[in-house]
């Protein structure tokens, strides 16, 4: 009788120890659908990947398309669900899951792309900007009109990165090109990211780049027979005339080091940030490109995985003309995280 | 000049779908019954639109098949509110969250494949005139069958019996009912209507504007119609004015970005919002104006005599 109580209230969602309690639960907030083609399927990816490594051992849920705002709700709910290990999938969830955390100290959770830790919260994000250098360096060569337009969502640390790593790239080959930027305040809105295109397009601008999560800028660059770049996904299918290359995350690797750590017994709480080198940044294969552009690309990349090369090393300037980094120096990774500024070359005023 | 003839073309198509679903939803108003499902009937008309255009490979059906998805939705609707008479608001959210969840479930097959984009018409000669030739003779058919809609909805409405009894129904289903109208009957007709029109706003945004299907992919813009239908105080005319107004000041901000005015994108961003707030409140400081034109009735039930 007790048992088929107890499994009549975990159906309604009530907290009651499961009778299986070694099976350790792990849970993911998504803030897109489960599939959007993007970043947040590629977090999906991770945790298929984890279910295909332990099998039995653990069980996975998760929650998709949570609004940023709303966010401390779902995860406590998943907290309180008997999930152990939550992976919290977006920056915008930064601050619900510390709250979080405070309440469930023997919950781990780890905050993909944000800074705050407490014993109980880890932080981890891909250095993308290093696959922003490479598709800069690409523009670089690739454009006719020495200006590139980029769709960005919330002017955070991670997404400015982007925006001169980007840059930095393709000054280094063209060292007058410019970037238009266009910021249009969500991750996710195919709509008003076609719109957003269209009017870079319409401005002069010749290639894409965008730091939102929908193939809809890359569409528009195949309709109006210009290039881009797809994001977070290899989005060759939506643009097959159209992308260059895509800056693909793997978040396997992590997800599965980060399990066995659990299951393990010594998850520690840590800050992780992996490159090209760690296989958590990817580049989708090289298409619609001479030969020379696709060997320096790949050239690229190679000394970036060897750590030859570090896309933030100076001479770096800020808009005003004032040094960050002296020829030679690497700006150190403190430095990168909390980025502030746009570097010399982005046409447009930085939203505070 | 030429960027003014690409952003017009750009803004025709950011209010399309907006207009499309607006009309109906005004349509469904003006008969008394205030359906906030807007936002899930346009998406079942995306996915099936989407799903039905890859599958055979023809735009055409798969208009046909949101048509018959809105309609569908917006039956569910009309069983519940009308027949059932329960709360319209809480009808009409239950239905945008319905239309989420199961678009996102037919849909899911879909998502990652590129879609069949519905063609341009192209008249030789007059598509190719200078400044005009696209803006005018060039669009795609869902862009006139828009116009047509609104056209003969603002018509029916002003000029017609069928318009003056969908009036007479939203003004007071009593008379009507006392005339001897099925206020019922008209009321899930305009419903229909509703679901047909949002429908075709969903095909329009997989099918035109981003040839793809992602899970609420509409982000919002059943939404904005419904509040459109407002702004226009339930006069057609006004659903053009409001529909392309909110589309142009979005797409001027995209290019007030690029060209780089410093402005805070965040304001910018809210442009289109703040820009239809004070509308409205021009527009209400007219209360005589506003108010013959709001449906009496609207949002009440009606229970027949037996």
């Amino acid at each position: 009788m007790k048992k088929y109580l107890v499994a009549a209230l975990t159906a309604f969602g009530l907290s009651i120890t499961p009778a299986a309690a070694e099976q350790l639960k792990v849970g993911f907030i998504y803030v897109g659908p489960q599939n959007d083609g993007g970043w947040t399927q590629r977090h999906d990816i991770g945790r298929q990947a984890i279910e295909a490594e332990f099998g039995d051992k653990i069980e996975t849920v998760f929650i998709e398309s949570v609004p940023e705002a709303d966010s401390t709700r779902v995860i406590e709910r998943m907290a309180r669900g008997g999930a152990k290990l939550i992976f919290t999938t977006s920056f915008g969830f930064m601050d619900p899951t510390l709250e979080v955390a405070k309440k469930f100290p023997d919950v781990k959770f780890e905050h993909a792309t944000g800074y705050k830790r407490t014993e109980n919260v880890s932080t981890y994000s891909s250095r993308f900007y290093e696959g922003r250098y490479v598709i800069g360096k690409i523009a670089g060569k690739m454009s006719k009109t020495g200006v590139a337009g980029y769709i960005a969502s919330y002017p955070i640390p991670e997404v400015i990165r982007g925006i001169n790593a980007f840059l930095l790239g393709a000054q280094s080959v063209n060292p007058d090109f410019k970037l238009k930027v266009v910021w249009v305040n969500t991750w996710f809105d195919p709509a008003k990211e076609a719109d957003a295109a269209k009017a870079l397009f319409d401005q002069g601008v010749d290639i894409m780049t965008q730091h939102t999560d929908s193939p809809a800028p890359l569409q528009i660059a195949q309709e109006r027979g210009l290039h881009g770049f797809g994001q977070a996904n290899d989005q060759i299918k939506f643009a097959p005339g159209a992308q260059y290359t895509a800056i693909i995350d793997n978040w396997s690797p992590y997800y599965i080091a980060r399990t066995k750590a659990v299951l393990d017994g010594n998850w520690v709480a840590a800050d992780t940030w992996g490159g090209m080198d760690t296989g958590m940044v990817e580049m989708a294969p090289l298409t619609n490109l001479p030969d020379d552009v696709k060997a320096m690309a790949e050239e690229t990349m190679r000394l970036i995985k060897s750590k030859e090369l570090h896309p933030f090393t100076g001479p770096i300037a800020k808009q005003d003309g004032s040094e960050v980094a002296a020829a030679g120096v690497v700006m150190d990774d403190g430095a990168l995280a909390g980025m502030n500024f746009y570097v010399k070359g982005v046409d447009d005023k930085l939203p505070q | 000049m030429e960027l003014l003839e690409a952003f017009v073309l750009t803004v025709i198509t950011a209010a399309t779908p907006l207009l499309l679903a607006a009309t109906g939803e005004l349509v469904t108003e003006r008969a008394g019954v205030l359906n906030l499902g807007v936002e899930g009937m346009m998406l079942a008309g995306a996915v099936c639109a989407f799903a039905a255009a890859v599958t055979t490979g023809s735009p055409t059906l798969g208009i046909l098949a949101a048509m018959v998805a809105g309609v569908t939705m917006a039956a569910i609707f009309a069983f519940f509110a009308l027949f059932l008479v329960t709360n319209q608001v809480a009808t009409g959210l239950a239905l945008t969250l319905f239309g989420l969840g199961v678009s996102g479930m037919l849909g899911a097959s879909f998502v990652g494949e590129p879609g069949v984009k519905l063609a341009a018409i192209h008249l030789p000669g007059l598509s190719e005139l200078p400044l005009v030739g696209r803006i005018l003779f060039g669009q795609d058919p869902l862009v006139y069958v828009s116009f047509i809609i609104l056209l003969g909805v603002s018509f029916l409405l002003k000029r017609s019996h069928i318009g003056l009894v969908v009036r007479a129904v939203g003004d007071n289903h009593h008379s009507a009912h006392a005339l001897g109208y099925n206020v019922l009957m008209i009321r899930v007709a305009a419903v229909l209507f509703g679901g047909l029109c949002a429908g075709l706003g969903g095909a329009y945004l997989s099918l035109v504007y981003t040839p793809q299907w992602t899970e609420g992919m509409t982000a919002g813009r059943g939404w904005i119609a419904v509040a459109l239908v407002v702004f226009s105080s339930w006069i057609p005319g006004r659903l053009l004015v409001g529909a392309y107004l909110f589309g142009a000041v979005t797409l001027l901000q995209f290019h007030l970005q690029a060209v780089g005015v410093p402005i805070p994108s965040q304001f910018l961003s809210a442009l289109p919002y703040a820009a239809t707030v004070i509308v409205l409140v021009v527009i209400s400081r007219n209360r005589r104006l506003l108010r013959t034109h709001t449906p009496a009735m609207l949002g009440s039930t009606f229970v027949p005599d037996k």
